[in-house]
């Protein structure tokens, strides 16, 4: 018998919503990296002093640097929505034999997103 | 009566059905068929009246033609289905495209091999262990409805392989476990008699085990038995990830 195989086609992900969402989550994680790379040569360029510092925090006032931070914040908002909605898959809670509905869980951890969220951003603007 | 009976018999729908007979072609082809379109039949009653009245040569598996046994999976429009269970007036008056499941070798037509699952599912180990057996006076291994109810949904599995041919990561790296295998895996794992956990983590909790899966989803997507075969994944995922902190963090937890 000769089977007939069919490989994977390179454009698979455009082929179905679930895929395309699925990949653009994935993709996402590219872009949260490279805030992290500039948040690292904040840091260098803070330790160089405070000329350095002043400078770097220019370039990163100008509109295509501004333009990228908020394309990264709403990567990063909908990889954080996206992910917390799928909680309820790995987490089955049990209390007193019931189970726990999905929509608690998810709401627990928005909740708890929201907090850190919060202290994160008394620490920063505390000031 | 007879008039209105004449036009519905006249309403016909076309088939373009995935063609594959290795003794005469190297390449797949499609084939048109019209046929008389029926309010009421399925994917599965379209093909059948194909092979009963128009080409017998026509290649297909199927059984129970209710949703119980698994067999009749197929491509419908790009979308793993059940034929027995796919109306043919959630399509009508569009043509409806029928392929063999995706990410499997075709042996003819619109059977796929499945070889590979098989023994996919025979790999982790899907059946009751016991550290020791005990004795048949010692009666049966008894279980209340709590229990029961911790793995009942991923036992629904009618291995109909619509999971497979819905995950990208199975087409990608076909070593791959895959879903349903690690749904019945799971299973057995939260099953109250079974002490065979460690011995099917030691499978599942590796590259081409558990691991693999970037949680696409599909697979619960197109489950025609809601076992969600996602879920059972990512909790296999957190059970192996919790047992290697607890084995790298407390000394005494690898017991």
């Amino acid at each position: 018998m000769r089977a007939y195989s069919r490989p994977t086609e390179f454009n698979w992900w455009l082929t179905n919503r679930t895929y395309f969402f699925f990949v653009v989550r994935e993709l996402t994680s590219v872009l949260i990296a490279a805030y992290m790379v500039f948040l690292l040569v904040l840091l260098r360029r803070l330790a160089a002093g405070p000329e350095a510092y002043a400078a770097y925090l220019r370039f990163l006032g100008s509109p295509g640097m501004l333009l990228f931070h908020l394309v990264a914040l709403a990567a990063a908002l909908y990889h954080s929505i996206t992910w917390f909605r799928l909680a309820p898959m790995a987490i089955t809670l049990r209390v007193r034999g019931r189970r726990v509905p999905g929509a608690t869980v998810v709401a627990a951890n928005y909740a708890a997103w929201l907090v850190v969220s919060l202290v994160v951003a008394w620490i920063v603007l505390r000031s | 009566m007879m008039m209105a009976e004449q036009t519905v018999a006249e309403r016909t729908i076309t088939l373009e059905v995935f063609r594959y007979r290795p003794e005469q072609e190297s390449e797949p082809t499609f084939q048109t068929y019209e046929i008389p379109y029926r309010e009421d039949w399925v994917v599965l009653d379209a093909l059948n009246y194909i092979k009963d009245s128009v080409d017998g040569s026509l290649t297909y598996r199927w059984s129970c033609r209710m949703g119980v046994c698994g067999s009749c999976g197929m491509m419908v429009n790009g979308v793993p289905k059940l034929t027995c269970s796919t109306f043919l007036k959630d399509y009508y008056p569009r043509p409806i495209r029928i392929e063999p499941l995706a990410n499997f070798p075709v042996a003819r037509d619109l059977a796929i091999v499945l070889d590979d699952f098989m023994a996919k599912l025979v790999h982790v180990r899907p059946w009751i262990i016991r550290r020791q057996e005990e004795p048949l006076e010692a009666g049966e291994y008894r279980q209340t409805p709590e229990e029961l109810d911790r793995y009942k949904h991923f036992s629904m599995c009618i291995n109909c392989m619509l999971c497979y041919a819905a995950c990208p990561i199975y087409g990608l790296e076909p070593e791959f476990v895959g879903p349903a295998a690690v749904a019945l895996a799971q299973r057995y794992n939260l099953d109250s008699r079974d002490q065979g956990g460690r011995e099917r983590m030691g499978i599942l909790s590796t590259h081409e085990g558990i691991w693999a899966c970037t949680l696409v989803g599909e697979c619960t997507t197109v489950c025609p038995a809601e076992v969600d075969p996602a879920a059972a994944i990512q909790q296999a995922k957190l059970a192996s990830a919790l047992g290697w902190l607890r084995r790298v963090l407390v000394p005494w937890g690898n017991k």
